[in-house]
């Protein structure tokens, strides 16, 4: 303990995923007992960093890293997370991995069980031998000591309350005798703040005791509370390693957003006139798995770009599933001065709202169908066009040469890639799908049009020439636009304004060109008081 | 060379691997002494006795509730129409029409309830139908018992009441379709003109069907069901309708048959029907999620015309009787070849 050369060192680590750059160059060392905070926003690469760490076979299917991970100045390199286990790596995931019908006792020590021979062992061998309960138990109890929280051995973990689960998971990992590093993914996300308190006491308590522990998370104040060190992951490179001593949360959060580029704004220079105020979205709540809106308040005037962004899983994505429909959802929503129904899809698109799903394979698309299908389905299903009528109106048939029309028209101004109007959309790119996505939304010539993640998991070009086109609509037709993302850079670029979501609620709308610090205090939950007084400072 | 490759791809081994099998079997069947002219007569008669059924998979592959395993629910109405028809005394054509009239409202109100049942298991429809399908079957098997038939003809002649297993249609409506505008070429090939043209009508109206408006928002159901809701589509009520449509034609498929056949078989007699017709649409290259009218047409020619010619011409070469076996190893066989299909093209 106390010692000076680093138990764990990341020298020069990249990894790529099909050619787009995730980490870039990371560097860093950990010493024993040290708590370093890891911190960016997602897709900074943290996750991944892990996996590598961790030793995910995933890394290794898609082309393995460049750079090297040292344990006690040895190279490893993990084939599997059980080398990673051996080699002392612990890992507490955001999600719980415990089984809900066994007790604390049995989770902590789950697989690694104490054992009692019996004489089945002379015939049978060491399967026949019994759980060694009264041994088992004093090693969960001295787990939890180590921890230095009450936990109750005999608990199911079915019964537990949520910060509980997650102190037997971190329990279950220093049981293991070997764990030196112990690394903990958003282990506060689920908690309360009281019991987010207790846990960092706990893992304060660890360090002490000379484990090495990785501290990811959102809530700034609590990595500056705990951390001894911070590094601050954007865009795949380690912009800053720095003590903590001194770092405020608001410095952490200007390193979090902050681009080397000025954005270039797409609309520098236009005059921007917004209509009446025609959307207005009254505590909206939606119960939408992982992206659950809680009490949302809005209003977005005619012929603006109005933006959405916040981190992943705090309820942004919920505000445009939920008015279209998508997600159980109540509150008010009120479009054109007359009430919209909520849950109810059809009428909502009928009254003249559209929307690009962020799930574009999942919702956006009719994989298996011809692009004609994809573009003209709604506009059929809902306006009744590219229908021909047959015997004097008696019957309707769809209009293929209609359908082929408008598809060719589309394909030519969005300049969607493919063989032919009548391929089918599951063979097109990733960008090109996206364009078929925004053709369909287009072909019902909406007044409002929600784009959800328009930019996802598509390359610069494609992602460019998306936006240029939502732009191009929101000045040709006047098509009101609503853009949810998790790229604050792609919404600064294109927004007239840009509000920002946390845990369900809107904490703050700000004009683009806000200071970047002020969107990530926003972003990570720092209060919006304190975000004001950011601005002025 | 390359059309060749493509055409292979397109139609499928499996298809032309039966279709060489089966004209190996019409090759070989001079020389077991089985006649090639009946043989065809008896594929073609079979072919028009079976289609409906192949026909009445369609709607519900296409909406995504996969193979219709409870055809026999339809056929129940169709039974119940045939019964009706026969006990009103109505001959000829006003006889099988008159039984599709009566058939159709039981096989809308089946075909609404078993609907709304499989829209409550999603993801398990073709388990649930089977059992829909069997369960239906046996209820069936009391209620011909216990409805009040009266007609001589049907019911048992020691007790005076209750249905026959099986009911002669002689006299009311056999071969109406069949002899319609029939031709008959020599002595022994006959072709079955007008129950080719109930089928070409059939087929035709469903193709219609499924370019319309509600057709396409079927189809779409089908091919991604989030898309459609997300389109404004209420996806339950597309299924139902796939549902009832399926089971109208599974009506309108036992009459077709039994005209051909010339008798009513009730009781367990549904109970394996569903099977053959999901073989055929199966070999016709349907697959799970998708079929088209071609699928329906080739599935039911290549189905048939093996079950007619398989087990003549290898009884008469092994001098066995083994049809049963042969045509039960090859529809159970496809069924799980076309399953199995299914998983992959899920991943």
């Amino acid at each position: 303990m106390g010692q000076d050369s680093p138990l764990l060192s990341i020298e020069h680590v990249s990894k790529e995923f099909y050619g787009n750059v995730v980490l870039h160059d990371v560097s860093f060392d950990l010493k024993a007992g040290e708590i370093l905070g890891l911190v960016g926003e997602n897709g900074a690469g943290k996750t991944t960093l892990m996996r590598i760490l961790f030793g995910m076979p995933v890394i290794a299917e898609t082309g393995g890293y460049k750079g090297r991970v040292l344990i006690d100045g040895a190279e490893v390199r993990f084939s599997s997370p059980f080398d990673a286990l051996d080699a002392g790596i612990g890992m507490v995931h955001q999600e719980f991995s415990l089984i809900p019908g066994f007790s604390t006792t049995e989770n902590i020590v789950l697989n690694r069980e104490s054992m009692r021979p019996t004489f089945l062992n002379e015939v049978f061998g060491d399967r026949m031998s019994v759980l060694d309960r009264p041994d088992m138990r004093r090693r969960a109890e001295g787990a939890i000591a180590k921890l230095g929280v009450k936990l109750d051995p005999d608990m199911l973990v079915s019964e537990m309350p949520v910060g509980h689960k997650q102190f037997t998971e971190i329990a279950r990992e220093i049981n293991r005798e070997k764990t030196r590093v112990l690394v903990l993914d958003e282990p506060t996300a689920v908690l309360t703040e009281s019991e987010a308190e207790v846990l960092l006491v706990a893992l304060r308590n660890l360090a002490k005791q000379g484990i090495a522990i990785i501290f990811i998370s959102h809530r700034l104040h609590e990595v500056v509370a705990v951390a001894d060190r911070i590094v601050v992951l954007r865009d795949g490179v380690a912009v800053k390693d720095t003590p903590a001593s001194g770092v405020s949360v608001r410095d952490i959060a200007s390193w979090m957003v902050g681009r080397s580029v000025q954005t270039d704004r797409v609309t520098e220079g236009e005059e921007r006139s917004f209509g009446e105020e025609f959307l207005i979205v009254e505590h909206l709540w939606v119960d939408m798995p992982g992206e659950t809106v809680r009490d949302v308040n809005l209003s977005v005037r005619k012929g603006e770009i109005f933006g959405i962004g916040g981190l992943a899983g705090q309820g942004k994505l919920g505000i445009p599933n939920g008015i279209m429909g998508l997600f159980p959802a109540g509150g008010s929503v009120s479009f054109h001065g007359k009430e919209a129904p909520l849950n109810d899809p059809r009428r909502v698109l009928e009254m003249g709202m559209a929307f690009v799903s962020e799930d574009r394979r999942g919702v956006g698309l009719l994989l298996d169908e011809s692009l004609e299908w994809n573009i003209a389905f709604t506009a059929m299903q809902i306006q009744g066009g590219y229908l021909k009528p047959l015997l004097g109106g008696l019957l309707k048939l769809r209009d293929e040469a209609g359908m082929r029309k408008l598809t060719e028209e589309y394909v030519a101004t969005l300049d969607i890639k493919c063989t032919s109007p009548a391929q089918k959309a599951k063979e097109l790119s990733g960008g090109n799908q996206q364009k078929v996505c925004l053709a369909k939304a287009f072909a019902l010539k909406p007044d409002l049009l929600f784009v959800s993640e328009p930019t996802r998991g598509i390359d610069v070009g494609a992602k460019k020439l998306v936006l240029d086109t939502l732009h191009k609509y929101n000045r040709d037709y006047g098509t009101t636009i609503v853009m949810v993302s998790s790229e604050l850079e792609e919404l600064r670029s294109i927004c007239d304004r840009i509000a920002i979501v946390d845990e369900g609620r809107i904490a703050g709308i700000l004009p683009p060109s806000a200071e970047l610090a002020e969107f990530g205090l926003l972003m990570s939950g720092e209060k919006a008081e304190e975000a004001k007084e950011a601005g002025r400072a | 060379m390359r059309n060749l490759k493509q055409f292979i791809t397109d139609f499928g081994w499996p298809r032309i691997i039966i279709f060489i099998f089966l004209v190996a079997l019409f090759l070989a069947a001079p020389l077991v002494n089985v006649r090639l002219d009946s043989s065809l007569s008896d594929v073609i008669n079979r072919f028009g006795q079976n289609a409906v059924f192949v026909l009445a998979m369609v709607p519900m592959i296409q909406s995504g509730c996969g193979l219709n395993f409870g055809l026999s629910i339809g056929i129940i109405a169709g039974l119940l129409g045939a019964t009706i028809s026969v006990q009103l005394g109505l001959t000829g054509f006003l006889g099988f029409f008159g039984a599709l009239v009566i058939a159709t409202p039981f096989a809308v109100l089946f075909g609404w309830l078993y609907g709304k049942l499989l829209n409550k298991v999603k993801g398990e429809e073709m388990t649930i139908a089977m059992y829909v399908g069997f369960a239906g079957v046996m209820f069936m098997c009391i209620m011909w018992l216990v409805l009040p038939y009266t007609a001589p003809t049907m019911i048992w002649g020691y007790a005076g009441k209750g249905l026959r297993t099986t009911i002669t249609v002689e006299g009311f409506y056999r071969r109406v379709l069949n002899d319609f505008l029939a031709v008959r070429i020599g002595e022994n090939f006959v072709f079955p003109t007008g129950e080719i043209l109930f089928v070409a009508a059939a087929a035709f109206l469903l193709w219609v069907f499924m370019r319309t408006k509600t057709g396409t928002a079927i189809t779409a159901v089908g091919s991604n069901p989030d898309y459609a809701r997300a389109s404004g589509i209420s996806v339950d009520r597309m299924r139902t309708i796939s549902v009832i449509i399926s089971t109208i034609l599974g009506a309108a498929g036992i009459l077709v048959y039994q005209q051909s056949f010339g008798f009513i078989q009730l009781y367990t007699a549904p109970l394996s029907m569903p099977f053959a017709a999901v073989a055929a649409i199966l070999i016709g290259g349907a697959s799970v999620n998708k079929a088209s009218m071609v699928n329906v047409i080739v599935g039911a020619f290549l189905f048939q015309g093996l079950l007619t010619m398989t087990p003549s011409v290898i009884n008469s070469a092994l001098q066995t009787d083994m049809s049963e076996v042969v045509r039960i190893i090859v529809s159970n066989g496809i069924i799980i070849y076309a399953l199995t299909r299914k998983t992959k093209v899920a991943k």
